[in-house]
């Protein structure tokens, strides 16, 4: 290419191909991951180290506790969490049965909790998973009362982040027989999850809703609820009038199994948005940092290291939720299946087709052949060992803040490098004490 | 043994849907439901339980086993995600009555509102009166029977569930048409009619289900 050309920012490369694409094909984009453009978010936040007027930590031997407990509003067993970092729900289906064994099993070795997905619970993920939230979601594929008692706690999911407002879909190449029986659909069609719940509409029936779930399980179990980040502030409330013990607030940037792309790009915010809001809405309710009578909130979308988890938990968050990085640690887009993401159109790093079912690394499939590629046991150390890298670094950076426990960072010890994140995050712009947006 | 009475006025919810969940066997009478939610919701034992009143939402939600009987109307998701079992109303129900159950038999004397049968898995319904709109959304699998009138959009989206209407249906939703009636569905039909206590002539009846054209989106990812 001659170096006098000029890419057009409007019309980039990936939009020139997308329209071709459309014109030859006349069919959406249907894809998996989560929102690729840029946007404000954790990279744009720097912590202040301590200094004159704030002490540091020993790093490696001062403790700084990681330990978090979830859920002690109303049930009988909270859950007690020894990192602040929990497998987002991802369900069987999209993922095959190794993958869900080895998200368990990596999350069992660090004393983190693992959660189901849209199509039910599989003995290999309870088996492996010591402790494993099971999702109550509109499609209601593979709900039953015996697995709700099972669970060490339900998630109602209202939405996600990469497609609030969407339901779900599984394409046929991956509905096999287990999948088929499992959902109660015949194999090989391309199936639709509900984007409502068929039993209960708005805040108040949730009220009631989250009352029979409880009722059944005879209140033992803490009760989640997990929506899509748009208007969080609002949605959080209402979770929370609702009865919930812990919210879960999914942001833009959160992982897919099978969306429109222009769904993914375009509908939700930016978690570095959503986080400070849902956080204002338990300051305002009395319920945030509680403890055993509070509401804990699980922040997810687009945490990728220490430094997000610590930032995420310094704006107010008691917890986050990896899936994408969960399953990158698993061996997703691994340079070793080069040669077959290029077979497929696609390349290591770039490889986002989750919903077509021929995942070279044997995660996002049902195919047995590819599925027997990723060992769950190594898949699961591998996840153990990214959980253990990601709650070190988390500690170090608050160790450096001085912080005997990584729940005790907080907003006071973040700057923002833009205007932009300085305004959603709601801390100041680096150098100065210019909040964006706040009436001082 | 003598039933067991258990009268809503006086001992907590929480407390009598304990008791229930325990109990190995017996006969259970409820009193004085006055419109409480989820009376009965997660049995899981062959025990009898009458509810005598109106109940709230989710009445016997989840019901595994246990033979259940609504002596009133029952409120929104009477019976959902029923597993196995039976739920027998005598006057009408709400909403989404039987949304998403797997298993079991759930008959509505009178009437059923929008969205009876939404999204179910397996459960036979039988309802004596009409059905709302909605009604059968994305039914997945089982009977619906309905020996009154059904309302808008019957069995939009719907999967492999049969649908059995006696009277008018206002509209049929997407996906869903009327089928032949065979030989094997004048004897399901006829069986279900038995087990909820009735003897309509199954010629009267006509079968809806689904064309199964939106079974595969043609949303194709070609590069
Ligand atoms: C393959 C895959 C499958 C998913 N399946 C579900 C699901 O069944 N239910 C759900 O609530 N969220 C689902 N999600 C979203 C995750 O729970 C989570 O919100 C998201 O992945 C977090 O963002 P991150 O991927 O950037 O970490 C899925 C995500 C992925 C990548």
């Amino acid at each position: 290419m001659s170096d006098g050309l000029r890419e057009s920012a409007t019309f980039d490369r990936a939009t020139i191909h997308a329209i071709q694409r459309a014109a030859a094909t006349g069919v959406y984009d249907i894809r998996g991951w989560g929102a690729k453009r840029a946007l404000p978010h954790f990279d744009d936040l720097l912590f202040l180290g301590a200094s004159m007027s704030r002490y540091p930590l020993e790093g490696y031997r001062e403790a700084c506790g990681t330990d978090v407990v979830l859920g002690g509003r109303n049930a009988a067993y909270p859950i007690h969490l020894d990192i602040p970092v929990t497998i987002a729900g991802m369900s069987f289906g999209a993922l095959s049965a190794q993958a869900k064994e080895a998200l368990g099993r990596g999350a069992s070795e660090v004393g983190t909790s693992t959660t189901t997905g849209d199509g039910g619970m599989t003995p290999e993920e309870r088996g492996q998973s010591k402790h494993l939230v099971y999702q109550y979601l509109p499609s209601r594929y593979g709900m039953n009362p015996d697995d709700l008692r099972r669970a060490d706690a339900i998630e109602i999911v209202l939405g996600q982040g990469a497609k609030p407002g969407g339901g779900g879909m599984l394409l046929g190449q991956k509905i096999n027989a287990r999948v088929a029986a499992m959902r109660t659909l015949p194999q090989g069609i391309d199936q639709r999850s509900a984007s409502r719940h068929p039993d209960w509409t708005g805040p108040d029936d949730l009220t009631i809703k989250i009352q029979e779930l409880r009722e059944i399980t005879d209140w033992e179990k803490p009760i989640y609820v997990k929506i899509g980040a748009s208007r969080t502030y609002y949605d959080v409330k209402l979770a929370v009038h609702a009865g919930a013990d812990v919210v879960v607030v999914d942001g833009m940037q959160g992982g897919t199994a099978a969306t429109q792309d222009v769904f993914i790009e375009n509908v939700g915010i930016p978690t570095l948005a959503a986080l400070p809001q849902a956080v204002q809405a338990l300051q305002e309710l009395g319920v945030h940092r509680q403890g055993a009578k509070g509401v804990q909130l699980i922040v997810s979308g687009g945490i990728r290291t220490g430094a997000d988890v610590a930032k995420a938990l310094a704006l107010g968050a008691d917890a986050v939720a990896i899936g994408t990085a969960a399953l990158i640690a698993l061996g997703d887009n691994d340079p070793r299946w080069s040669a077959e993401y290029e077979a497929l159109g696609s390349a290591a790093g770039f490889y986002d087709d989750f919903q077509d079912g021929r995942d070279p690394a044997g995660i996002t499939t049902q195919d047995p052949e590819l599925a027997a590629r990723l060992d769950p046991v190594e898949g699961g150390r591998r996840l153990a060992n990214y959980l253990r890298v990601l709650t070190m670094e988390a500690q170090t950076v608050a160790r450096a803040c001085g912080k005997a426990h990584v729940t005790h960072l907080e907003p006071e010890d973040l700057v923002a490098v833009t205007i932009e994140a300085a305004a959603m995050a709601r801390v100041p712009l680096a150098g100065t004490d210019w909040i964006p947006g706040s009436a001082r | 043994m003598d039933p067991m009475i258990f009268d809503l006025e006086k001992t907590p919810l929480r407390e009598v849907n304990r008791t229930l969940h325990r109990l190995e066997a017996g006969t259970v009478q409820i009193q004085n439901p006055h419109g409480k939610h989820s009376v009965a919701a997660g049995l899981r034992t062959a025990i009898k339980v009458y509810i005598n009143g109106h109940c709230g939402y989710y009445a016997a939600g989840m019901n595994q086993l246990a033979d259940v009987v609504i002596n009133g109307n029952a409120g929104v998701g009477v019976a959902e995600n029923m597993m196995s079992g039976s739920v027998f109303i005598t006057g009408n129900a709400s909403q989404s009555a039987g949304a998403t159950a797997h298993g079991g038999l759930l008959v509505v004397t009178g009437d059923a509102a929008a969205r009876c049968g939404i999204s179910m898995k397996g459960v036979d319904i039988v309802v004596g009166g009409g059905i709302g709109h909605m009604s059968a959304f994305m039914a997945q699998a089982g009977r619906l029977v309905v020996r009154g009138d059904a309302g808008e959009a019957l069995g939009d989206s719907i999967y492999e569930a049969r649908l059995y209407v006696r009277g008018k249906v206002a509209s049929l939703g997407a996906d869903c048409i009327a089928k032949d009636m065979r030989d094997e569905h004048h004897a399901e039909l006829r069986a279900l009619l038995e087990r909820a206590g009735y003897d309509d002539d199954t010629a009267d009846y006509t079968r809806y289900g689904s064309a199964r054209q939106l079974y595969h989106f043609h949303a194709g990812n070609e590069y």
